[in-house]
């Protein structure tokens, strides 16, 4: 591949980032996508749907974030100042409402009643029920039966904003089964129903979509970082599930050639066990949930089931804008074990008080590395994308502590 | 003429409308996946659809999924379905026999092999659902290799879009009868008859109807207005859980046999 230097023009007209993305999807699905589409590629120029998005972003979402210098936990680390983009102060949490925000509105101006998702953590369910709440569309979400149990509070959160969580029982019972019972939803009930997904992947519009819907995380977090420090930063980073939280932060940053991009995966028991989610280090290219991208998957072609102590992160593919990045060298993306992002969850709760989602707490432990990697002066900014409230059960349990 | 194309000519000729079973590849028993296809044909099977197993079958209803699972648990894959083709086509050179599944098997095996393989088999057409029209360049190869792809239409599918399909429309058009996964429970057999009508009279291709054609009586109502008629969930569900070759064979046989007829009574 040549060396490119514009990544602002992908995808093209068909989806495609390069050899990744595009539409491969049933027949059945190919009407609701372009009428999608269509709605889409005409909303992101309204100025008047971008004046409606932008109020509630500020004023129902609580934007702009901070950037956080994370002074103590630098000093503890000894290296590079590490800054965190502080996306789990946002109302719900999460990252995730910045694109369920964007998405209801879509839905909205096309007139449907009705949305569904589906939901790994449930931080993306409990966003859609929310917005859902907000604009007073009917609201289903599909929800792996496994992931029920792992979270239980986000499951009786969305009931309580008044969403229907459907379990999935097929499958592995996680996200990805989440997703295809969530896509027969759809293709069922397609004339009513707008589906929002929750993360950069599945057939086009829906990763150019949810990045642009998450891409205000890298424009603030650019602008802040210039202001606060007078330059932009060395390197980020991010976990990536199925990264959009990470095509958040780093899009902004792209033909930034100076800066750093590394996407942190979940290596779960470390990526030589097998027991791991991370699709872009140890995957290979080939056809999920509607895009082509990395996926892991055997020999036969079928899709392997994943670990991870986040449910946000186990997902066996991943966005197709990620896949582009990496072949393209412009991002490195690297695992980060369950250990690896424990201890991180607890030194950041130490140091500067903040409980970080176990999603995010791999990306806090990639930033420490990093920070070893460069001098004092230098700059690291993470992505803090949600809290860690939904995983205290979690980590409680991993650690035989009843609470 | 490929064996697909020769055998919707004989059905012209004979005036019969065509039964096309689906089932899947080693589901119930991939020890019996061989003798299943021969009872299909012994039914009445005009053309034979075999579903390669895939783990996240997106367009697929539930009973098409479990069957998925189970054969996917006794360790199918794409080199067994390929294998009991070539051993189908010992003792059966006519009946056209269609894989139809997910694109993501196809990609790991390669393009290539897997087309050289399918043909070297015996396969004459491949329905790979996740791939529609805008990105079926990948495919080329299995077309080069004289692999018939057999496209899906839907209700959904927008006028001008449905004149390029039956455009491309190699072996037959296969007409997804509702907008939803396979073996969901809904017909309006009006509407069908006037879609078809319009796609037969814009295709070249043979007309197949499919997606929630459950027994004699809804594959008679078809009969009227299609080349052919698809049947795959409710023939998965009663093969399930069979693991004897009479058992499958006998059920698969009293399935089919009062389709049949009634196609044939039409």
């Amino acid at each position: 591949m040549s060396k490119i230097t514009d990544f602002s023009v992908y995808p093209d007209e068909h989806g495609r980032f390069g050899a990744y993305g595009g539409s491969y999807v049933a027949e059945t699905l190919m009407a609701p996508l372009a009428e999608l589409t269509e709605a889409y590629l005409r909303l992101r120029q309204d100025p008047e749907f971008i004046a409606e998005l932008d109020r509630d972003l500020k004023y129902y979402v609580g934007r702009p974030s901070p950037v956080y210098y994370a002074e103590r936990l630098s000093r503890h680390v000894g290296g590079a100042r590490v800054l965190l983009k502080r996306e789990d102060l946002n109302h719900t949490g999460a990252h995730k409402i910045n694109n369920t925000i964007g998405q209801a509105l879509v839905a909205k101006r096309m007139g449907k009643p009705r949305i569904i998702a589906e939901t790994g953590a449930g931080q993306h369910g409990v966003a859609s029920a929310t917005v859902a709440a907000r604009f007073g569309l009917k609201c289903v979400v599909y929800m792996g039966a496994v992931d029920i149990e792992r979270q239980k509070i986000n499951v009786y959160r969305m009931k309580l904003l008044g969403a229907e969580v459907v379990p999935v029982t097929s499958g592995s019972k996680t996200l990805k089964d989440a997703l295809n019972e969530a896509m027969r939803d759809w293709v069922t009930n397609v004339a009513d129903t707008f589906y929002i997904i929750g993360t950069v992947a599945g057939p086009h519009p829906y990763p150019l979509m949810v990045r642009d819907f998450n891409a205000i995380v890298g424009r603030e977090a650019r602008q802040q970082v210039q202001e606060q420090f007078g330059r932009l930063p060395d390197v980020l980073t991010a976990c990536v599930g199925g990264g959009s939280n990470a095509i958040g932060l780093f899009h902004a940053f792209l033909n930034d050639a100076g800066v750093r991009i590394v996407g942190a995966e979940a290596a779960g028991e470390g990526i030589a066990t097998g027991h791991h989610a991370a699709s872009l280090a140890a995957g290979r290219p080939g056809v999920l949930h509607g895009n082509r991208t990395y996926v892991l998957c055997d020999d036969n072609g079928q899709i392997t089931e994943t670990h991870s102590v986040s449910a946000g992160l186990d997902y066996p593919g991943v966005g197709p804008e990620h896949a582009f990045l990496k072949d393209a060298g412009r991002a490195e993306y690297v695992g980060v074990t369950d250990d690896e992002a424990l201890e991180a969850f607890h030194l950041l709760a130490r140091t500067e008080g903040i409980l970080a989602a176990l999603e995010s707490s791999h990306a806090v432990a990639q930033a420490i590395k990093l920070a070893r990697e460069y001098p004092r002066d230098g700059l690291v900014l993470c992505n803090l994308s949600g809290r860690g409230d939904k995983d205290v059960h979690t980590i409680a349990a991993r650690e035989g502590v009843q609470v | 003429m490929s064996r697909i194309d020769r055998r919707f000519v004989q059905l012209k000729a004979a005036g019969r409308t065509g039964l096309i079973p689906f089932v899947t590849a080693g589901d119930p028993s991939p020890a019996h996946a061989v003798a299943l296809m021969h009872a299909l044909v012994d039914a009445g099977a005009d053309v034979i659809e075999l579903g390669v197993p895939f783990s996240d079958p997106m367009a697929d209803g539930p009973v098409i999924q479990h069957a998925s699972e189970r054969a996917i648990e006794k360790g199918v894959g794409l080199a067994d379905v390929l294998g009991w083709v070539a051993q189908f086509r010992q003792r059966d050179a006519d009946t056209p026999i269609v894989l139809m599944g997910y694109l993501n098997p196809i990609e790991i095996h390669g393009y290539a092999r897997f087309a050289a393989e399918a043909v070297q088999a015996g396969v004459d057409g491949v329905l790979v659902v996740d791939c529609p029209l805008e990105e079926s360049a990948v495919l080329q190869p299995l077309r080069d290799a004289g692999l018939q792809q057999i496209l899906l239409a839907a209700p959904t599918t927008a006028p001008a879009r449905m004149v390029q399909l039956c455009g491309s429309a190699r072996g037959f058009l296969y007409y997804v009868s509702f907008a939803g996964i396979t073996g969901a429970a809904r017909l309006s057999t009006g509407d069908i008859a006037a879609r078809v009508a319009d796609i037969r009279a814009k295709s070249k291709a043979p007309v197949a109807v499919g997606f929630g054609v459950r027994d004699a009586q809804s594959a008679k109502a078809i009969a009227g207005f299609a080349d052919a008629v698809v049947i795959g969930s409710a023939l998965v569900e009663r093969l399930a859980g069979a693991d004897d070759v009479d058992d499958i064979t006998a059920r698969a046989s009293a399935f089919l046999a009062p389709i049949r007829a009634a196609l044939d009574a039409h």
